[in-house]
């Protein structure tokens, strides 16, 4: 499968990749690792008319300590966060996060920023940015805005982020003392969460439970207010509203969403 | 049309390519490298698997463009230009790690991969540093075996998985 054709231009700081978006409109696209854009694309269901590519922009990369926070530049790739001893310490259910997307391959080239913007519901990283309570650094021509994980995805493969802005940067609370557990389903190695569920501190983060990434609200709600783990994870596919495939009807995606919740509040990871 | 240039098996390469011309293509077709395979095309199977600046990835979801200034490695790089196979092609040959081969170049360069990252892998972190990869005759006992028997001749001699031949692309 080969794409349409396109134009390519690649951007040389994060000010030129948004003149050329400036320039080149809702017909332009950026490329960083490429893992959800270019799959897309072989198959026409993107058919930018020009791709700029961000993978080489030094300043849009790496994880830094910027006073409680923890910064990680947009095109990081999935490697780089499971691999940083940085991130371990300090965010540790965002490194164990990207070590569960795809597979070793998959995780040299795709990059946090291009997994966030795809903003696929059954995602891993948008999950577990959600349970952080983390932010995105959003560039655009009128300059920067910050906006909250539980403000950031607004249906399936949507968000907020407008056609002539840059995901530059990712923010994330730094916790290394914070229990949190992970949990994500799946039937084949490399595939996307049956249903998954991040857990951190009190804040708890479903994928697949619906068009985006949700909060666990009642079972957080409960958390709050004294409930025991296992009370509290009955609540878990409450406000819900999971799909269904061939991989599972939505009681059995109700079922995973309870018995994955009381695992990740126990603080185990799977 | 997109001028690129790049290292492939220790070559410099200099080509125009079209934006949309993915590696493995770039690869298979423009420079006659036929290690590589297209398997299920969806960055899922790892045939097509290559080093880009050593690290494995999935030469069907990369476009030549984005190798600009950057070095491949197929499998036919692995070979020295005497005719010595890499440790992880020789250990996959004494452990019989293929069947109908179709997988192999994948997994020999996931594998190299691999072991460049973690020199000393369990049984199991063979396992899953392979999960990119699927061999549909399902032989991954003796595929899992060759990784370990790699490792094992790659301590012994104290060299990396990563050394790449200077052999000159036969394009």
């Amino acid at each position: 499968m080969i794409p349409a054709s396109f134009d390519y231009e690649v951007a040389e700081s994060a000010e030129h990749a948004l003149s050329l978006l400036a320039e080149h409109g809702e017909d332009a696209k950026l490329l960083a690792g490429g893992h959800s854009l270019l799959p897309m694309m072989k198959v026409r269901l993107a058919q930018p008319a020009v791709l700029i590519d961000i993978a080489r922009v030094a300043e849009l990369s790496g994880i830094r300590i910027e006073g409680d926070e923890v910064v990680i530049g947009a095109t990081t790739r999935h490697a780089e966060l499971a691999g940083s001893d940085l991130l371990k310490a300090e965010a540790p259910v965002l490194a164990y996060a990207a070590a569960q997307v795809g597979d070793p391959q998959i995780r040299h080239r795709g990059t946090i920023g291009g997994s966030l913007a795809h903003a696929d519901p059954s995602a891993d990283l948008p999950m577990a940015l959600l349970a952080l309570g983390g932010s995105l650094e959003i560039t655009g021509p009128s300059g920067v805005r910050v906006v909250g994980a539980d403000d950031f995805f607004v249906g399936p493969f949507e968000s907020v982020l407008g056609p002539d802005e840059l995901l530059s940067a990712v923010r994330v609370p730094r916790g290394g003392a914070v229990p949190w557990g992970y949990q994500k389903f799946v039937r084949r190695a490399n595939d996307w969460a049956i249903v998954g569920v991040a857990a951190y501190g009190g804040r708890v983060a479903l994928a697949s439970m619906g068009g985006t990434p949700l909060r666990a609200t009642a079972t957080e709600e409960a958390l709050k207010s004294g409930a025991s783990i296992e009370e509290a994870a009955r609540l878990a596919a409450e406000g819900t509203s999971p799909g269904y495939d061939f991989h599972a009807d939505v009681d059995y995606r109700e079922h995973l969403a309870r018995v994955l919740t009381k695992r990740a509040l126990e603080g185990k990871t799977g | 049309m997109t001028q690129i240039k790049l290292t492939v098996n220790g070559g410099a390469r200099s080509d125009e390519v079209e934006p949309r011309l993915l590696l493995i293509h770039y690869l298979r077709e423009t420079l006659g490298l036929r290690a590589a395979n297209v398997g299920c095309d969806t960055t899922s199977c790892g045939a097509c698997t290559v080093l880009l600046d050593g690290e494995s990835v999935k030469s069907c979801t990369v476009l030549a463009v984005q190798a600009n200034d950057r070095s491949v490695t197929t499998t036919e790089g692995l070979v020295a230009e005497d005719g010595t196979m890499s440790a992880v092609q020789e250990a996959f040959r004494e452990n019989h790690g293929l069947q109908c081969g179709f997988c192999t170049p994948g997994m020999v360069m996931a594998a190299t991969s691999l072991l460049a990252e973690n020199p000393h892998p369990t049984e199991q972190e063979v396992r899953e540093g392979l999960e990119g990869n699927f061999c549909r005759c399902t032989g991954y006992h003796n595929i899992v075996q060759s990784v370990l028997g790699a490792a094992e001749k790659l301590s012994s001699t104290g060299s990396s998985a990563t050394a790449e031949s200077s052999t000159e692309v036969n394009a």
